[in-house]
């Protein structure tokens, strides 16, 4: 069984903690260059802004609707989704890190009233960090992830399921008539891995609702359409077949972690672990044909073991979007570095790209640097053989960039809020 | 709180800042001859184990004004705020009213409730009937830095 606990609007929510009076008005946070629209509050959802509404058509609600527009602030959701994240641990013995505002819990093994605990982590979570959550739990990822969507529906518009599954959302105590009415009033486009093309079919095949989908034979759904869907339709139906590493990407970023067989205290194991993450992140990004902008390295101990504790995260902006293994590579490297800190037994390690965007938009722009980002993937996955036969170390201090680190990393951020967590210079101001 | 809360869950806590190091005193140690004290190594004292409590619910704040210096808490002083701390009257909190932040005194007896400053100079601050006022956090400690050249 598993519970996914899942930000609200989780970037809005970063920056109205620090500047409550941003409560209740329309915000939207902007990505890499104030492009586009990649976090909204409720009232911007209200306004009818889209996720990646471009920023100039949706500029005019400024001054029309008072909305407020915020650049990306990184470094800060970085530090506010460990801290998110640490307390969310708290509810069962496995956390498996999905995204920077998600988490699965495996829940085997935990006594009692999970529903009844999963409310108190979120308060706790709410109150301590300042995040409001949804918690889903279901019999499956897939169950868990969908009500998580319950949870958070359930909250934001009023009506559309039952009250008591609001914020919390527990699939598995729910009477098999219940069940199957909040199951029948969500769409399939709703579930984990089933995209907007697949739901179209299946809604041309009269397949409209997730309780359609539930009650359709596997075997048939591999006849049309592929294996994925298929173990999606057995997930529904309460049959674990989807491991987080097979897991469909996230919207916004794509993550890689892993926990280590055995912890690793030393510096260059957790360097290589997370040039790992970083090579297999970067195929994954393009493979969706995403370049990243924001690069998340993370390490932490085991929450479950005696000794000291250490649990950081470190935000490495990239100079320009890529999907660059060796540019990847070298900004996790450069993270870990930075974080690393020995005495510690890590127990687990991970890489997440944040801050998306088309790979399209650059390659119009930039085509000279699109061959040479070309030719430099090609060198890097010559390096990355050569490091594997030749021994760690040869890939960073190839991968290193040299002299030209640091410089010009500014970015267009006209809009961005003070590093409140993690810069002493940028610390909230109270009047006293 | 729910009992639940009470039960001891197992979150863990982060050591989000560097630890300061600082030596334990009592033991003189004379060189050129084994310390008798090597036997009994001890962890130096970390002033974070003080200061932070709740390393996921800590957030350091600047203090502007002079409404609570005879709290100790000055213009410029830092500020450690630990949300997982129930306000309770007698506390110095962060308390939000019309969307701004300030450092008071939480009074609250008799059903009402007022923030009140550490500075005679200054008045109460007692809501009105449209204001609502918000506790952010609990202020656990002060740190003030001196010039040192």
């Amino acid at each position: 069984m598993y519970a996914l606990v899942d930000g609200n609007n989780f970037y809005v929510s970063c920056e109205r903690v620090f500047r409550p009076s941003l409560d209740g008005r329309p915000v939207v946070v902007l990505s890499n260059n104030d492009g586009c629209a990649i976090a909204r509050s409720n009232e911007a959802k209200a306004l009818g802004i889209k996720m990646g509404a471009p920023w100039f058509q949706i500029r005019h609600l400024e001054e029309t609707e008072g909305l407020v527009a915020l650049s990306a602030n990184f470094t800060l959701y970085g530090d506010m989704s460990d801290r998110m994240m640490s307390v969310a641990a708290g509810l069962g013995p496995v956390q498996e890190i999905y995204s920077i505002d998600e988490s699965f819990i495996g829940l085997q093994g935990v006594r009692g009233d999970l529903t009844q605990r999963s409310r108190a982590i979120r308060e706790r979570i709410d109150r301590w960090v300042g995040i409001p959550c949804g918690v889903g739990i279901g019999q499956t990822k897939t169950l868990a992830k969908l009500a998580n969507y319950i949870a958070k529906t359930a909250e934001r518009k009023p009506g559309s399921y039952p009250k008591e599954l609001s914020q919390v959302c527990n699939l598995t105590t729910l009477p098999a008539q219940d069940l199957d009415d909040v199951l029948a009033a969500t769409l399939v486009e709703e579930v984990w891995g089933v995209g907007r093309k697949i739901a179209a079919q299946l809604h041309e095949g009269g397949i409209h609702t997730v309780l359609d989908l539930a009650r359709m034979d596997p075997a048939t759904i591999r006849r049309r359409w592929r294996v994925v869907l298929e173990r999606t339709v057995r997930e529904l139906q309460g049959m674990q077949c989807i491991d987080l590493d097979d897991a469909p990407a996230p919207k916004k970023e794509i993550a890689c972690t892993r926990s280590f067989g055995q912890a690793i205290t030393e510096l260059p194991p957790l360097v290589e672990a997370v040039s790992e993450f970083a090579s297999r992140a970067a195929e994954k990004l393009r493979k969706q044909g995403s370049l990243a902008s924001q690069l998340l390295v993370f390490a932490h101990t085991s929450p479950f073991r005696p000794g000291p504790r250490f649990n950081k995260s470190v935000v490495v902006p990239l100079r320009r979007p890529t999907a660059d293994t060796g540019k990847l590579v070298w900004a996790a490297a450069m993270g870990m570095r930075r974080m690393y800190e020995p005495g510690y037994k890590m127990a687990k390690a991970g890489v997440m790209l944040l801050d998306l965007v088309p790979g399209s938009v650059l390659q119009g722009e930039l085509n000279l640097e699109e061959e040479d980002q070309r030719d430099r993937t090609k060198l890097m996955v010559a390096l990355d053989a050569l490091n594997g036969r030749y021994g760690k170390g040869t890939v960073h201090s190839a991968s290193t960039g040299g002299t030209n680190k640091g410089k010009d990393w500014g970015m267009k951020q006209e809009r961005r809020t003070p590093q409140y967590t993690t810069r002493w210079e940028d610390m909230p101001v109270a009047r006293a | 709180m729910s009992s639940v809360l009470d039960s001891p869950l197992p979150v863990p806590f982060d050591e989000a800042v560097e630890a300061l190091a600082l030596p334990v005193c009592g033991v003189s140690v004379r060189a050129g001859f084994p310390s008798p004290a090597d036997d009994f190594v001890v962890e130096r004292l970390d002033i974070m184990q003080l200061l932070v409590k709740h390393p996921q619910a800590t957030y350091f704040w600047r203090v502007r004004g002079d409404s609570m210096q005879d709290a100790g808490i000055e213009d410029g002083s830092i500020i450690v705020v630990d949300r997982a701390v129930r306000p309770k009257h007698g506390c110095i909190v962060v308390a939000l009213i019309d969307g701004e932040c300030t450092v008071k005194y939480l009074y609250q007896r008799a059903g009402r409730m007022k923030l009140r400053a550490a500075n005679p100079t200054y008045p109460d601050i007692i809501p009105r009937e449209s204001q609502t006022v918000q506790v952010w956090g609990v202020v656990r400690g002060c740190v003030k830095l001196f010039a040192t050249s």
